[in-house]
């Protein structure tokens, strides 16, 4: 072929493929993730990873969360609420079927939230329905649910990937093949490498643009990078290395979306263990570190600072990052107040993840500059947790608790922090009973402000959500309110 | 790449002969370089070496950083100074660990050779070398957390049956020489003339033996803490510096490749270093040259 | 013959039951419960009883050891904690990774490695001897995983022709797959082919002082025929001993280089099975890995005692 020929007809290529556009349509998408699921019940671990590849996608609950993170109906098409705030009368919403093609009915949301609080249930968050008294099949699409006592978060705890709706049919093999009501349904897992979804025909909702997608998981941050350089991904959601951000960023091909997770990242403190039990030492600690540095250092930028273990984009947030301004001649001389002008020394453990690993090391340098040596010691996660979560033999640590609307904790003596405040207890429990918007806001900041003052932990940074997509990928969540990657939404531009 | 299987290679490999004096000096010149910049590490560095200057980082090779910074703007040359104490401590104790409790043993079944003694000691020594030796020390340090004192215990177990095999092996030969056959005459215990007549006999091999079991305990040092299982932050160590320099290496190549030439330099060093000292020591070895 | 066939036959097993007692006993002291490992942080306690119950983990210890023991001798390696399929169908799984990787890079050490030897076992003393001597001090001191480090910062970040890492799985064709796996088994196979290039070397130095050689060069061969002829065959035996035990221990040997490149391979099974506390899988992989060499070794000294008698009387 000559050249001007070879032209020509390159562009009559060119020209046919712009006139069918339809064709270049793609319906398929790759997501990658870093780590993967060690198995596929969302009911039955902890593991982050089951729900990112299920929630919304493959199981849905009676509510679930939106990207804002607000609470909305999902199988449950309405409720209504007792005077007394005890019942819930559920009603389902009619034709929802399971990926098997059984009707899901009141009896397998029954059977879902039975299961759920259990004697030898292994739910991870079996707390979410501590408050239930029973549950009730009243009409195959009406659910009633009666209440030990009242739990203003109730609807907002059924929204979560472990109270999601299955069925007692498919539960034997829930492990290895989900069964749920969303709009993909299991196809494959390749242990190692992939999980792939195929749209669901009989979906209930509104049909995904998405034929098939496909999670594959790359735990090397190395590999991550090259794997979206090279194409081989659409989208990496939470993309393990900060510091390769900025090349995305400046690479037309990539999109970067950066959003915020639920994920408060804290310096966590034994407010058990001397000197630690000390509130001065706590608060010279906190104007011992700057956060500033700890966000730019570990994260490269990404992360907002908190003054309180509360999510900045929540609506009741109470800027308290001036209480533990970074000031280090103040820290010294609380430290002087509190006895100990010379500093001591503490143990720093540190779980895995990078904002830990990173993070501690400048910290340790932060606090070294007032006196205050740290021992570090990296632990793996199943070490983490016995040593420091469950044992409390720790002094400092640093993780992200990435729970949604976790300030509870506080309330709990015997939880890792042994922070023991009868006063922030009784208010926990108040708030656990009131149902009211506004008085609900107030109480929660009247808590944020309460661990502040007593400087409980020392408050660092609020995870960033970041994920990289290719440039022409729509609908994908840039924030987390919950450890998902919700597909329904996705599509490729046109 | 297990310790086991280098131990096992690397004991024939230089068997052959070579001008002598080039590759000890060599050797020397190159270790000599990492041991004066650890020792002088103790008194002085360029800057401290805990000292972070995020804005400042990751910056290639300057007159300020002559190995440039790493990605807490840390100052390079400073951490492979301190680092290089890390790595020659830690080898060194585990050469130790293997020799203080492999000799002896060594000796021991050699003094009862044939009997119930040799045969479990041997057996043992074929154990420890069944087990892959990096999964073993990655468990160790599992166990007993992450630490540069696990790491030598974890390296130094395997030094334990190569230096028990070594010894064994030239005490048998020993034990049959006529110097040995008059002690035992003149009533010496076996434990004496072990002590006496076979340990100085055999301390050249060790030395050579040790030299190359230090150069592996760096490379295995290096793996240790590049999987995180070394010593601890903010202690310095080579194998830590690459393992965070992994997400780097598109940013700021260096970080990566400076670490990775000090491991290379070093290693390099101690084995010219035991090749020469072989052929000087090594009696073999030195008839064959004459 | 077979007195000594069955000595060694009791001490393999004596090996056998001591490696698995030691593993076991190493293996459960490490702290961390695989069970609150998989509830997480915000687990109450009876569910992580529940899930201690469910996995078998509140029987005495003595009696998991003997079960352990008891499944593995009848072909039955248990079942994973974390992932809930067969520890068998795992190590098969990663296998496909492991024994094809080992694989490649002892092929291509030795087709770097057999050359380079010859070569300077034949110019021993010139040149050629020193630069091929040279080169291979440099890859026993170069470590594999730096290598790999600087392999993919060359040729997957700088120039783009291989992904830095992961593995796509032979269902993806014969190609992909070994690209996945040319870095890593290039990473593993340099140090390897500087050992055994140097082993070839002294091997083959060794038996051209022989004897037998010296009749070969008196009946008119050249030094290279010689060589060529009798030298390399004979060298063979230590250097093919050396590549059988290299072999088993490549494939755990390999743990680091899998972790550099991400690859789901043996070594990193057990490396996340560690992390998980997933008692089982560790213990059956690294005694799986055991039993490999132990074997090995007891075949190789049964083969050599079957050549030579002498060795039967073990000095």
């Amino acid at each position: 072929m000559t050249k001007p020929l070879r032209m020509i007809a390159a562009s009559a290529l060119a020209l046919a493929a712009g006139l069918a556009p339809a064709w270049a349509q793609r319906s398929d998408v790759t997501v990658a993730m870093q780590l993967e699921p060690p198995h596929l019940d969302p009911t039955g671990g902890a593991a982050g990873a089951i729900d990112s590849v299920l929630y919304a996608n493959v199981f849905e609950g009676l509510t679930r969360f939106t990207e804002s993170g607000e609470v909305v109906p999902a199988l449950a098409e309405s409720w209504e609420i007792s005077e007394d705030g005890l019942t819930y009368t559920f009603t389902l919403r009619e034709g929802v079927t399971f990926h098997d093609g059984t009707a899901m009915t009141a009896a397998d949301v029954k059977f879902s939230l039975d299961r759920a609080r259990a004697e030898d249930s292994t739910n991870a968050q079996k707390q979410l329905f501590a408050a239930i008294d029973t549950v009730e099949a009243v009409d195959p699409r009406t659910v009633r649910v009666t209440l030990a006592q009242p739990d203003g978060m109730f609807l907002f705890n059924m929204a979560w990937g472990d109270a999601v709706i299955v069925a007692p049919e498919s539960i034997g093999e829930i492990k290895s093949r989900p069964v749920g009501t969303g709009p993909f349904r299991f196809e494959d897992w390749v242990q190692g490498d992939r999980v792939e979804l195929t749209r669901y025909a009989d979906y209930w909702g509104e049909a995904p643009a998405l034929e098939a997608a496909t999670f594959k998981f790359i735990s090397d941050p190395t590999a991550a990078f090259s794997a979206m350089m090279a194409g081989d991904i659409d989208a990496f959601s939470a993309f393990p290395a900060p510091e390769n951000l900025p090349q995305f960023e400046a690479d037309p091909r990539f999109q970067v979306l950066v959003g915020s997770t639920e994920g408060e990242t804290i310096l966590s403190t034994n407010n058990a263990q001397p000197p630690l039990d000390e509130p001065l030492v706590r608060k010279a600690i906190a104007h011992a570190i700057d956060r500033q540095a700890v966000i730019e250092g570990a994260m490269f930028g990404y992360g907002t600072p908190i003054g309180t273990h509360f999510a900045p984009h929540h609506p009741a947030y109470v800027d308290l990052t001036d209480m533990s301004a970074h000031d280090p001649d103040l820290a010294r001389e609380l430290l002087a107040d509190a006895g100990y002008p010379d500093g001591f020394t503490t143990t720093l453990k540190l779980p895995p993840p990078s904002y830990a690993r990173r993070g501690g090391e400048i910290i340790a340098a932060q606090l070294r500059a007032v006196g205050i040596e740290t021992e570090i010691t990296n632990l793996e996660w199943a070490q983490w947790l016995e040593e420091v979560f469950t044992s409390k033999n720790y002094g400092l640590s640093i993780v992200s608790h990435t729970e949604p609307m976790d300030i509870g904790i506080y309330a709990r003596p015997d939880y890792y922090f042994q922070y023991d405040n009868p006063e922030f207890q009784a208010l926990m429990e108040e708030l656990n009973a009131t149902t009211d918007a506004a008085a609900r806001t107030e109480m929660l900041q009247d808590a944020q402000r309460m661990i502040a003052e007593d400087y409980v932990n020392g408050y660092l940074f609020q995870l960033a959500m970041t994920t990289v997509a290719k440039a022409d990928l729509r609908g994908l969540w840039a924030n987390a309110p919950t450890q998902a990657v919700d597909l329904t939404g996705v599509s490729w531009a046109e | 790449m297990s310790l086991a299987e280098r131990d096992r290679a690397a004991a024939p490999a230089a068997s052959g002969r070579r001008p002598l004096p080039r590759s000890l000096w060599i050797g020397l010149a190159l270790s000599a370089v990492f041991v004066v910049a650890a020792a002088l590490s103790f008194l002085w560095t360029p800057y401290p070496v805990d000292g972070m200057n995020i804005p400042a980082r990751l910056q290639p090779p300057s007159w300020a950083h002559p190995l440039g910074t790493d990605h807490f703007g840390r100052d390079i040359l400073s951490m492979i100074m301190v680092g290089a104490r890390t790595s020659i401590a830690v080898a060194l104790l585990a050469v130790g660990i293997g020799m203080a409790l492999g000799v002896p043993l060594g000796l021991a079944a050699a003094a009862r050779r044939g009997g119930l003694l040799d045969e479990v000691i041997m057996r043992a020594n074929d154990l420890i070398f069944a087990f892959p030796a990096l999964v073993i020390a990655i468990l160790i340090t599992a166990v007993f957390g992450a630490s540069a004192v696990n790491a030598i215990v974890a390296i130094g177990i395997f030094n334990i049956p190569v230096f028990a095999r070594l010894t064994r092996g030239a005490a048998l030969s020993l034990w049959e020489r006529e110097f040995i056959l008059a002690a035992r005459v003149a009533g010496k215990s076996a434990a004496r003339i072990s002590a006496e007549h076979i340990l100085p006999n055999v301390a050249n091999l060790l030395i050579v033996q040790g030299t190359i079991q230090f150069s592996l305990g760096i490379l295995a040092e290096a793996g240790l803490s590049y999987v995180g299982l070394g010593a601890q932050p903010p202690t310095p160590s080579w194998g830590r510096m690459l393992a965070e320099a992994q997400t780097m290496v598109s940013l700021a190549p260096h970080v990566a490749l400076i670490p990775g030439l000090a491991i290379v330099f070093t290693v390099l060093g101690l084995n010219l270093m035991g090749d020469g000292l072989r052929d000087l020591l090594d009696p073999k070895v030195r008839k064959a040259r004459t | 013959m077979l007195r000594y066939t069955l000595k060694r036959l009791i001490s393999l097993g004596v090996s056998l039951a001591v490696a698995s007692l030691v593993i076991f006993l190493v293996v459960e002291v490490a702290p961390g419960d695989p069970a609150a490992f998989m509830l997480g942080i915000n687990a109450e306690p009876e569910a992580v009883a529940a899930l201690r119950a469910e996995l078998g983990l509140d029987v005495p210890k003595w009696q998991r050891y003997l079960d352990w023991v008891g499944g593995m001798a009848t072909g039955d390696f248990g079942t994973s904690y974390t992932y809930r399929t067969t520890v068998a169908e795992m190590i098969a799984e990663r296998l496909q990774v492991s024994l094809p990787l080992a694989l490649c890079a002892l092929a291509l050490s030795t087709a770097l490695a057999f050359p380079a030897g010859i070569y300077a076992a034949a110019r021993r003393g010139r040149a050629g001897d020193l630069a091929v001597m040279g080169a291979t001090q440099l890859g026993i001191a170069v470590p594999n995983f730096w290598f790999a480090m600087m392999l993919v910062l060359l040729f997957s970040i700088t120039l783009g022709w291989f992904g830095a890492g992961g593995f796509p799985g032979w269902e993806a064709g014969l190609w992909p797959g070994l690209k996945a796996l040319t870095l890593p088994a290039v990473a593993l196979a340099l140090p390897q082919a500087a050992i055994l290039a140097r082993v070839m070397r002294s091997s083959l130095i060794e038996i051209m002082g022989e004897d037998f050689m010296r009749t070969a060069r008196a009946k008119g061969l050249t030094r290279r025929q010689a060589l060529w002829r009798h030298g390399v065959r004979n060298a063979l035996i230590p250097v093919l001993t050396i590549i059988g035990l290299q072999f088993a221990f490549l494939l755990a040997g390999a743990i680091i280089i899998e972790q550099v490149f991400y690859l789901p391979g043996l070594g990193r099974l057990i490396f996340q099975s560690i992390s998980a506390r997933d008692l089982i899988v560790v213990e059956s992989v690294v005694m799986l890995l055991v039993f490999a060499v132990i074997v090995v070794n007891f075949l190789v000294d049964l083969a050599y005692a079957a050549v030579d008698p002498r060795l039967r009387r073990r000095t």
